[in-house]
């Protein structure tokens, strides 16, 4: 099969998925249900895409396929802010309540630790990615031992709220924090345009792509960025997915075989969808709402990257 | 022409580099030999700007490499490393397109396309242009490497340990084409090399380091001498004149 025909029957697998999402058992309530689940599948293409795009910038850059960008922290990042609200302003708290105040928080204070992270890691030479991996994987477990301590200490119910906060849910979409996630969104995808390009020559690795003219440290730098703002957004948005990445960066590339970015970013963000739209199908009408979205990918996520490490020895 | 003026590198107080300064000599193969941790490595890493120098200039026709802008740097001056692992799975026809990099940022135009297949032609690598890299054997895949450094046209090449982990064959083969771009195509190649008869029998020029500094440089015959290579690498050896190639035996 084509590269062409491969991205066209993802496209029509995925807009079949969504189809299904949309129309299935809807009833003669079509001024309810529609909106709803329109805005659920929006949520759904935001994160997907969002989420694929990051993961696969973040392996180019790390040269590793086994690695997604939550090992910077983000996500116990995410959980701590959750925490924290809770343990010191309570459940009841304006910023519980008012989503928006929570997301633009939420973003900020992530987009703030990464580019602290980044400014302390750049400013002296010789330290290199895997240096920044190794810190953030350190401040991912700082973060995550601090939200338990927390946890541990609050009042039972307060612990159903954080626990609520630990899994990516699509039931609860707010449409004023859809309309945010989008716009920054699109501010980043007009962002990655530029540095579009060297995506290919990163995936030769440092040395060839200085010798080809790509301004590294430069490039790495702004790349590096775009991935935070994006897992950002998706968190804040749904929860933290952490295997969503690791699984559809990977299948993307089995299936794709290229290592042209153009198409294995249009691809992995197809197959990012169809596993969000589908899982959620799973989720809605054969578990009736008993489990949520994030355990099912997690799930087969976790599944799918043991197999991985079983089977290192031939890549794509 | 490539000058070195007084440059430094340290790693964590260990001098790497020590105050090295030589100047290269456009159209000519220089070759640097020297001891395991002489630095040699480490002086082309510094040339091409894949490390940083603590101190000291590096000028490439009269220019600063720390202040040329990376873009039109890899349009002059292409480096090619020892150990050339990677991650993606490439055919040699795509690892060749990438040298055109720097001219195309990745749009091929059919000119781009001239040079991607003359470089291919230039190594015989034509039956295997849609061949993956990973089912090449070691000698295939550094030809596959140096025709992207050809594609990409620069008039110096930096080239560490080309030969590495090739038989004679092939080494052989590798010196050749360096010999027939620097004569054919003007180009001017630099390039580490370990076995001092390769270096003896295919370069213009030598640069000897010991200790992170240069010990002696100068025209092959001039440094392939009793004295001279005693001093660098304190072993006897005997130089024997073979059809009018001085062959340094050592074992």
């Amino acid at each position: 099969m084509s590269l062409k025909a491969k991205l066209t029957v993802l496209a029509i697998v995925a807009a079949l998925f969504v189809c299904f999402f949309m129309f299935q058992g809807i009833g003669s309530n079509w001024d309810y249900v529609l909106p709803s689940r329109g805005k659920k599948v929006l949520a759904m293409v935001v994160t997907g895409a969002s989420i694929a795009i990051a993961t696969i910038i973040f392996q180019t850059l790390t040269n590793n396929r086994i690695l997604t960008p939550s090992i910077i922290g983000l996500d116990s990042l995410y959980m701590l802010i959750q925490t924290v609200i809770i343990f010191v302003l309570g459940s009841q708290s304006l910023t519980m309540i008012d989503k928006n105040i929570n997301f633009l928080l939420t973003v900020t204070i992530m987009m703030g630790f990464a580019f602290l992270l980044y400014q302390f890691l750049f400013r002296g030479e010789g330290r290199n990615i895997y240096f920044l991996l190794l810190i953030g994987l350190i401040f991912g477990t700082f973060f995550e031992s601090l939200s338990s301590f927390m946890q541990v200490l609050i009042d039972p119910n307060e612990f159903q709220i954080v626990q609520d906060q630990m899994f990516a849910s699509f039931n609860n979409i707010h449409t004023e924090l859809l309309v945010l996630s989008i716009a920054g969104f699109g501010v980043t995808l007009w962002y990655l345009k530029p540095f579009a390009k060297y995506l290919d020559v990163l995936s030769l690795g440092k040395e060839h792509a200085v010798s080809l003219g790509v301004s590294y440290d430069y490039v790495v730098n702004r790349l590096l960025l775009i991935v935070v703002v994006l897992i950002s957004i998706s968190t804040a948005l749904v929860g933290p997915i952490t295997f969503l990445g690791l699984l559809v960066a990977n299948v993307g590339h089995e299936f794709l075989k290229t290592y042209r970015h153009k198409s294995l970013i249009t691809g992995t963000i197809l197959i990012s969808v169809i596993a969000l739209v589908g899982g959620q199908v799973i989720v809605e009408r054969l578990f009736t709402f008993t489990t949520t979205l994030s355990v099912i990918i997690n799930f087969i996520g976790g599944v799918y990257f043991l197999y991985l490490l079983l089977k290192e020895n031939k890549t794509w | 022409m490539v000058k070195v003026k007084n440059i430094f590198k340290q790693y964590a107080e260990k001098s790497v580099v020590e105050n090295v300064s030589v100047s290269i000599e456009k159209g000519k193969i220089t070759t640097f030999i020297g001891p395991n941790g002489a630095g040699k490595s480490t002086l082309l890493s510094m040339v091409s700007r894949l490390i940083s120098k603590d101190s000291g200039e590096v000028l490439i026709d009269n220019q600063e490499v720390a202040q040329t802008p990376s873009k039109e740097l890899a349009k002059k001056i292409s480096i090619l490393k020892q150990s050339n692992y990677l991650n993606i799975r490439l055919t040699v026809k795509d690892l060749v397109s990438f040298g055109r990099f720097p001219y195309s940022q990745g749009k091929l135009t059919d000119e781009d396309w001239d040079f991607i297949n003359e470089a291919i032609s230039y190594m015989e690598l034509e039956k295997m242009e849609d061949a993956f890299l990973d089912q090449l054997s070691g000698g295939q895949r550094q030809r596959a490497f140096i025709a992207m450094v050809i594609a990409q046209n620069t008039e110096y090449i930096l080239l560490d340990e080309p030969l590495n982990n090739l038989d004679m064959r092939h080494s052989v083969q590798i010196m050749k084409v360096l010999r027939q771009l620097v004569d054919d195509l003007g180009k001017t190649v630099i390039l580490v090399v370990h076995d001092i008869n390769f270096a003896s029998c295919y370069s213009d020029y030598i640069v000897a380091m010991k200790h992170g500094k240069v010990v002696k440089e100068g025209r092959t015959d001039e440094i392939i001498n009793r004295d001279v290579l005693k001093d660098i690498y304190d072993m006897d050896m005997t130089i024997q004149q073979i059809n009018q190639r001085k062959i340094c035996v050592y074992f």
